[in-house]
């Protein structure tokens, strides 16, 4: 009979098992599309748009919990364990007031003290949602225009070679080098450097003719947009700014506000200012073609002019509108108008516009926060291709 | 580890595996293995080294690896219910702390192969662990992987609902509702006085789909759902037996912790031990049997009941009823009175948005502790009827005791059993004390009050 220890303690290697890893990697990936299939809340997203400088945002996404039939923790009786002196009334924690009702995407429930309660809160970066946000989107029918001053450089290092700046010694090589040519002379484990080791990294200049574009945005600052319709055109906005500078290297973008009047403002102001009065959308028209006879010619740019409003326009002035937008769309890429309208209440701009039938004039209207996306969306896809949201 | 430290533990557990067989535990061969933290942390997650991958393992896998990262909590071993019976060591763990993880488990492998629950487990699960595991990645090579993980989502949505009396089990015990009564006459001529007189209108009795209540939902879905392809099918059986075989360890948490933790206590308490080591390993004895606010510590009550029945009726006693009861009976039977007032337990409760402790009473609170445990602590939800309508769909009924279900989850969990079933499914429960037929139509959830 064979004797069989009664144990046996072993070691081995378990560098290549990696299941754990893999399978974390994949709950990774569900998250991020759960949070991809909430974009058009998240575009809405009050922590971001009021840029209070977080770089990452908290979003609650329920849909990877491990859904199953149980118990309502809140209802039922739990057992557990004081240190000695316990008696009936002691508080063990408390739930934050009133947020179990709240749990919409973003609004970033509290760490409760409430036992047993689990949820699932992932923390994305802005750049992911922007990543995300934006890979879809680009400027539609960006044209070539004349070439000067509309070309991006770019460097890449592609080549090494002996000669070179001193700063841009390729250390690894160049030790390599030493190695090889010590081991052909038969010298181990001797590393001495003389200069015909050295070994630089030379780069390349690319050059990228590039597309030049000028971003019109326009925007009713006037009594009657209330906070509603301020928010969601700012929200517009905001976003457009920030697809812009992450995509396009060449893009002028010049803030109009407007009521009565219209004025050029700094992106600040656009941000932060509110104003009051009545609405007279064409100054805003006015002063776009001014600029575009003045600094954008239609030779050297793309233009592309937005106009966000809540539809409230002085009557009078709505065929002034159409016959400066049919002039602007002469010249622009597209035209995109954005009507906030909460409560569907029939407009005088939007139907002032319901004759223009140019493919260059796209518009889109505003009920809730949620299409906001759906704008970005609709303004910011090459041809004729419009993404349900 | 180094050469000379594993010498050193191999020394350490010959002396263990003494003691432990001297003092009368009796297990089987035993394979340590000393793996590092992400391993061990994985087969945390996954329940077995072998299990087949899914995305919910790695966000468990992920959470419980980012604890021990941040130093918040660390598993320093883990045991599987096995013959051989393996157990996995933190490499990094210090000697004295090898010293109580191997005499802890050598507890658990006692309770594993002695006690009644376990008896049906099969103790071979590693490997049939693995070889589903490679079935499973075949699956996916053959119908996509998003098909084969979508399909495990649903069935983990139900995994617990099963029939735990079928464990080691392949035939149903007969029930009485099959067995078809046989009238036996009275007499032999009974029928004769009969004759003439109008017969009683037979009322068939209305066929029902299952017979009895079906508890095992699981069994049900896999023998009579329409449609379900062979892969499927294969997916779900192996996932239900693995959920019977873990379903022992679920109902005995407080009886086996609390076994493991007496006998490492009375196992290194004869091992001779430096003066730094006594230190470390009380500390350590003392973070394991740490009692919670708001939850029990098996170990503590465990080993605290275990003590309590040693002292009222010796040693003898407990090898029986470490073989015959599980966590309900050993909690209905053993926690007296003082054993409750000893740990300060009491029940607490949701008043307002304040969780407060609510009862102190013992027998209220061992009663409650009970009925926590009733089904493993999952609502038992029974299928009522498979061919609801006349249409094949599906009627699940809760049987409510009292505590309802927690509805947010319920109408998410609806859709899983309607992707399993293929047809429509309800679900009848209590909310406010009024029953509610939860129905899902493969688009949408509907509430109705009968």
């Amino acid at each position: 009979m064979v004797h069989r220890p009664s144990f046996i303690l072993s070691q081995e290697d378990w560098s290549l098992h990696r299941k754990g890893h893999q399978d974390q990697q994949r709950h990774q990936e569900k998250v991020r599309d759960a949070i991809k299939k909430n974009l058009a809340d998240l575009v809405t997203e009050e922590s971001i748009v009021m840029h209070d400088g977080r770089q990452i945002v908290k979003v609650p996404i329920r849909s990877l919990d491990e859904f199953r039939f149980r118990y309502n923790f809140n209802k039922g009786q739990h057992g557990g364990q004081g240190d000695g002196d316990s008696s009936v009334g002691d508080v063990l924690g408390r739930d934050p007031q009133g947020k179990q009702q709240q749990a919409g995407p973003g609004k970033g429930e509290g760490a409760g003290e409430a036992p047993g309660v689990d949820y699932y809160e992932a923390e994305v970066s802005l750049e992911e949602i922007q990543d995300m946000l934006f890979k879809d989107l680009e400027l539609p029918n960006l044209q070539r225009k004349t070439l000067d001053d509309i070309k991006t450089t770019d460097i890449r290092f592609t080549d090494v070679r002996k000669k070179g700046l001193q700063g841009n010694i390729d250390k690894k090589r160049t030790l390599i080098e030493a190695i090889k040519r010590n081991a052909l002379a038969g010298r181990e484990n001797k590393y001495q450097i003389i200069p015909d080791d050295l070994r630089y990294k030379t780069w390349e200049e690319i050059e990228k003719p590039h597309s030049q574009a000028v971003v019109l945005a326009m925007m009713d600052t006037s009594g009657s947009m209330g906070q509603f319709e301020k928010y969601i055109a700012r929200s517009f906005f905001f976003w457009m700014t920030r697809f812009l500078r992450t995509r396009y290297e060449n893009v002028d973008i010049q803030y109009i506000a407007h009521h009565t009047e219209a004025k050029v403002v700094t992106e600040h102001e656009f941000f932060t200012k509110g104003e009051s009065g009545g609405t007279i959308c064409s100054s805003a028209y006015q002063l776009t073609w001014n600029l575009i006879e003045q600094k954008y010619s239609p030779d050297k740019y793309n233009i592309y002019p937005f106009h966000f409003s809540d539809g409230d326009n002085l009557s009078s002035d709505n065929e002034k509108c159409v016959k400066l937008i049919r002039q602007i769309m002469e010249v622009s890429n597209i035209f995109g108008y954005g009507e906030v309208n909460q409560y569907n209440r029939s407009s005088s701009l939007m139907n002032a516009f319901k004759n223009i039938q140019d493919p260059k004039f796209k518009n889109v209207l505003i009920k809730e926060k949620s299409e906001v996306y759906k704008a970005l969306c609709t303004f910011f896809t090459s041809g004729e291709a419009i993404r349900a949201s | 580890m180094k050469r000379e430290e594993m010498r050193q533990l191999e020394r350490s557990i010959e002396e263990i595996t003494d003691i432990a067989r001297g003092m009368g535990l009796d297990f089987y061969e035993m394979r340590y293995e000393v793996c590092p933290a992400d391993i061990i942390y994985t087969f945390g997650a996954y329940g077995m080294p072998t299990r087949f991958s899914h995305w919910s393992f790695g966000k468990t896998f992920h959470k419980m690896k980012m604890q021990y990262d941040f130093g918040l909590s660390k598993i320093y071993e883990l045991v599987i219910n096995s013959d051989p019976c393996y157990a996995f060591l933190l490499d990094g763990n210090s000697l004295i702390q090898n010293k109580l993880i191997v005499a802890h488990v050598l507890g658990h492998c006692d309770f594993f192969k002695h006690n009644a629950k376990f008896a049906g487990t099969s103790r071979y699960m590693v490997e049939s662990m693995a070889a589903s595991a490679d079935r499973f990645r075949e699956y996916e090579m053959e119908h996509g992987k998003e098909a084969v993980e979508t399909f495990i989502d649903s069935v983990l949505a139900v995994q617990e609902h099963i029939d735990p009396s079928l464990i080691g089990r392949t035939q149903r015990l007969q029930k009485p509702a099959d067995i078809i009564p046989v009238k036996k006459p009275a007499d032999p001529y009974e029928d004769i006085w009969a004759i003439g007189e109008k017969k009683a209108e037979e009322v068939p009795t209305p066929v029902r789909f299952p017979a009895q209540p079906e508890k095992d939902l699981l069994l049900f879905i896999m023998e009579h759902a329409k449609g379900m392809e062979d892969w499927q099918r294969d997916v779900l059986s192996v996932m239900r037996e693995e959920m019977l075989y873990f379903w022992p360890q679920i109902e005995t948490k407080i009886m086996n912790e609390g076994w493991a933790s007496y006998w490492h206590l009375r196992i290194l308490r004869e091992m001779d031990l430096t003066e730094a080591e006594t230190i470390e390993f009380a500390r350590l004895h003392a973070g394991v049997i740490a009692p919670s606010r708001t939850s029990l510590n098996p170990y503590h009550v465990g080993l605290k009941m275990w003590e309590d029945i040693e002292k009222r009726w010796g040693r003898e006693r407990m090898w029986e009823i470490r073989e015959f009861d599980s966590d309900m009976s050993f909690l209905r039977n053993y926690l007296t009175k003082e054993l409750c007032d000893e740990m300060d337990l009491y029940l607490y409760q949701k008043v307002g948005n304040e969780w407060k402790v609510v009862e102190k009473d013992w027998e209220k609170v061992r009663d409650q502790l009970c009925t926590a445990r009733v089904n493993g602590g999952f609502p038992v939800i029974v299928v009522q009827d498979g061919d609801y309508l006349k249409n094949g769909e599906l009627y699940l009924k809760h049987s409510y005791e009292g505590v309802e279900l927690d509805v947010k989850y319920l109408e998410k969990t609806l859709p899983h059993v309607h992707a399993l079933w293929g047809r429509t499914v309800h679900l009848e429960t209590m909310l406010d004390g009024r029953p509610v037929v939860f129905t899902h139509d493969g688009k949408k959830n509907h509430r109705r009050f009968v």
